[in-house]
């Protein structure tokens, strides 16, 4: 099972409570009520299913396995930690599964086109490897600044056949790299997919990118399942747009005894104003399409977000979230850059495993927990990208020479 | 009847297009601005559209997210705006504010129509509000007696067509082209084909913005539609000059040209 098997009315919609919906120029109506349509039948086709399956299989490397971490455990508590490997797909993060799925649709639509945004780059990068293996048109909107603290996945792309637009207003990081990314799609949507890559967006965008990534909890709580005989007693993960939380939170979600906890990007602490934690530190509002928690002004003018990760410096959140969180089903805190970075070095130390900037937050977070849980917790962790990418910011922030 | 209202129907009797001129609040200053937005009255356009600056405009190329980020960067918010309004709307002049949806939710969507209604406003224009999306704003609309002005595509499809402009009022704002706002060297012929199409459905005015910056793209789209918007072409001026004293004269010289160019 790769997708979805069933959604509730108020998602057929695209909404989720008060959040979701569609907040866009009219221009892109069509377009969304089309790939909607296409969504729609290719989640119950066999053959879109069964080709998809044979991606994740031939292509991704699905399953990802699942890794208990003992001697990181130790400094959590010792609290039972599993992780789940995501960081071991194809394109070293779990990206790969969403850029997928579209672009199959995108063939089934008879586009030729991709565009995309990256914040980190990992979207960039699965997006410009799914236009190479599918022979489309890719171009990446990425932020100016993010193309200088990434260079490398910049090269990445370039590698595989994409073109890179900096993109250099506002504040020239993801959000900035979707508002152009937006207007590229108004101008060419004939032509063109919009490849967003992360739960948020206007509907079909937060239901079907959180449908691609449920295989990630479908796994692991069966691999859970084999491994311990019981259910986690809480799955943790980080949240910037929340792609990965909710692919792995979403098949706990009638699992009551399961916390559900996602780690947004404190940065330099909530308190301080310098940070990406859009539910803890944001308000209700509308941006890039979807209502959701937003960090705003009184004005209703997006703040820019800071946070050491790429990939989480976003000042929006998927509306999904924003529900799980009104209504109490998940939990959202924020992790400081400090105490993600003390995580990065101890799962590289301990375990050889270097995860991502991004993950990192999950990981401090489970540390958090554990010793509040003590020995007879297990926690599940989606390790949802590798480090590679971050070599020269951690080199940067330890002080190593490069 | 909003003075908005009253305007189409002078300009139907006397057989021309209204001619809408487009600037943010706040841009170049909050006086500069309604000293640009006085020019452009005494060379000829007939109403204004306000633009409220917004961090993430989707709908709007470079030259307005250039004019919104310094409008922006001097502190406006919905107080200048709804100050701006009130100077422009007291001179007679019927003008609606073009805001993202975001600052009105901010705001409070029942307070913002009262406040454009309070402060001699028409209406409001909403470029990112989908009518599926619209169901407390409408009630709010009504309740002010303001006008609602949703905009159309030429992508948006017949059936969708006439449950849009079901809930317009004041005018319809038909996007002539794929594409975000900018001056544009013609004005695409999907402009004319989507006018068309809106007035199969509907009898209220349709105006056509985007890409529309010369006399003769006016003249053109004023052979069929009911009104003409021109925004980035004046707000290029104001930017291209070198003295503000410079810019109001050649906005005022836009304004003129236009002006002549709506009258069929």
């Amino acid at each position: 099972m790769t997708v979805n098997p069933s959604l509730d009315q108020s998602e057929i919609l695209g909404h989720f409570g008060p959040y979701g919906g569609r907040f866009v120029p009219e221009a892109l109506i069509e377009a969304l009520d089309s790939l909607t349509a296409a969504y729609e039948a290719a989640r119950i086709d066999p053959t879109f299913i069964a080709e998809l399956d044979h991606l994740h299989k031939t292509y991704t490397g699905r399953p990802s396995i699942i890794t208990e971490v003992p001697r990181f455990a130790e400094h959590a508590g010792g609290a039972r930690i599993i992780l789940k490997r995501e960081d071991l797909n194809h394109t070293g993060s779990h990206k790969i599964n969403n850029v997928l799925g579209q672009a199959l649709l995108v063939k089934r639509m008879g586009k030729k086109r991709i565009i995309a945004e990256t914040g980190a780059g990992q979207h960039g990068v699965a997006s410009a490897t799914a236009a190479a293996l599918m022979g489309l048109e890719c171009v990446v909107y990425m932020g100016e600044e993010d193309t200088k603290r990434q260079s490398l996945n910049v090269a990445r792309m370039k590698l595989l056949g994409a073109e890179v637009v900096p993109v250099t207003q506002g504040s020239k990081t993801l959000k900035d790299a979707i508002n152009e990314a937006m207007r590229d799609w108004v101008t060419n949507v004939d032509t063109t997919h919009y490849l967003l890559g992360t739960v948020a967006g206007p509907h079909p965008f937060p239901t079907m990118v959180r449908d691609f990534h449920r295989i990630i909890g479908v796994e692991a709580r069966a691999q859970v399942l084999e491994l311990t005989g019981k259910l986690p007693d809480a799955v943790l993960a980080c949240v910037g747009g929340g792609s990965n939380a909710i692919g792995i939170f979403h098949p706990f979600i009638d699992d009551l005894s399961v916390r559900l906890i996602g780690l947004e990007a404190g940065g330099s602490g909530v308190a301080s104003g310098k940070h990406a934690a859009t539910i803890t530190g944001g308000t209700p509002g509308v941006l890039h399409g979807t209502r959701s928690y937003v960090l705003q002004d009184e004005n209703g003018q997006t703040v820019e977000s800071h946070s050491i990760s790429a990939g989480l410096d976003y000042p929006g959140v998927g509306p999904e979230h924003a529900y799980l969180s009104d209504i109490g089903r998940a939990e959202y805190q924020a992790i400081t850059d400090a105490e993600a970075m003390e995580a990065f070095s101890l799962l590289s130390k301990t375990e050889g495993i270097i995860p991502a900037i991004e993950t990192a937050h999950a990981l401090a977070g489970a540390m958090k927990l554990g010793r509040e849980l003590g020995p007879t917790a297990t926690l599940l962790i989606n390790l949802s990208g590798r480090g590679d990418k971050d070599v020269d910011t951690a080199a940067r922030y330890f002080g190593i020479p490069l | 009847m909003t003075p908005l209202s009253e305007l189409f129907e002078k300009t139907r009797a006397e057989n021309r297009a209204a001619l809408i001129g487009y600037l943010p609040a706040g841009f170049p200053s909050q006086q500069e601005c309604i000293d640009a937005i006085s020019a452009m009255v005494e060379g000829g356009v007939d109403a204004i559209e306000i633009g409220f600056p917004y961090s993430d405009p989707v709908m709007d190329g470079p030259i307005i997210q250039a004019a919104a980020d310094l409008s922006l960067s001097q502190g406006t918010g919905a107080k200048e705006v709804f100050s701006t309004l009130k100077a422009v709307a007291s001179t007679g002049t019927p003008a609606v504010v073009m805001t993202y949806w975001n600052p009105i939710e901010r705001y409070g969507v029942e307070n913002f129509a009262r406040d454009i209604a309070g402060s001699g406003g028409s209406g409001v224009i909403t470029p990112d509000l989908t009518i599926e999306e619209a169901a407390r704003w409408r009630d709010s609309v009504k309740k002010e007696n303001i006008n609602s002005i949703f905009v159309v595509a030429p992508s948006t499809k017949d059936d969708r067509l006439a449950k849009v402009t079901e809930q317009c009022s004041g005018f319809i704002y038909a996007a002539s082209l794929m594409g975000v706002t900018g001056t544009r060297t013609s004005v695409s012929s999907s402009a004319r084909d989507l006018v068309t199409r809106v007035r199969k459905v509907s009898d209220t005015p349709v105006a056509v913005g985007l890409g529309v910056s010369t006399r003769d793209q006016a003249h053109e789209v004023a052979q069929y539609a009911d009104g003409v918007i021109v925004g980035s072409a004046f707000i290029r001026l104001l930017q291209e000059s070198q003295s503000m004293g410079e810019g109001l004269i050649r906005v005022r010289e836009l304004a003129q040209s236009l002006a002549e160019g709506v009258r069929r």
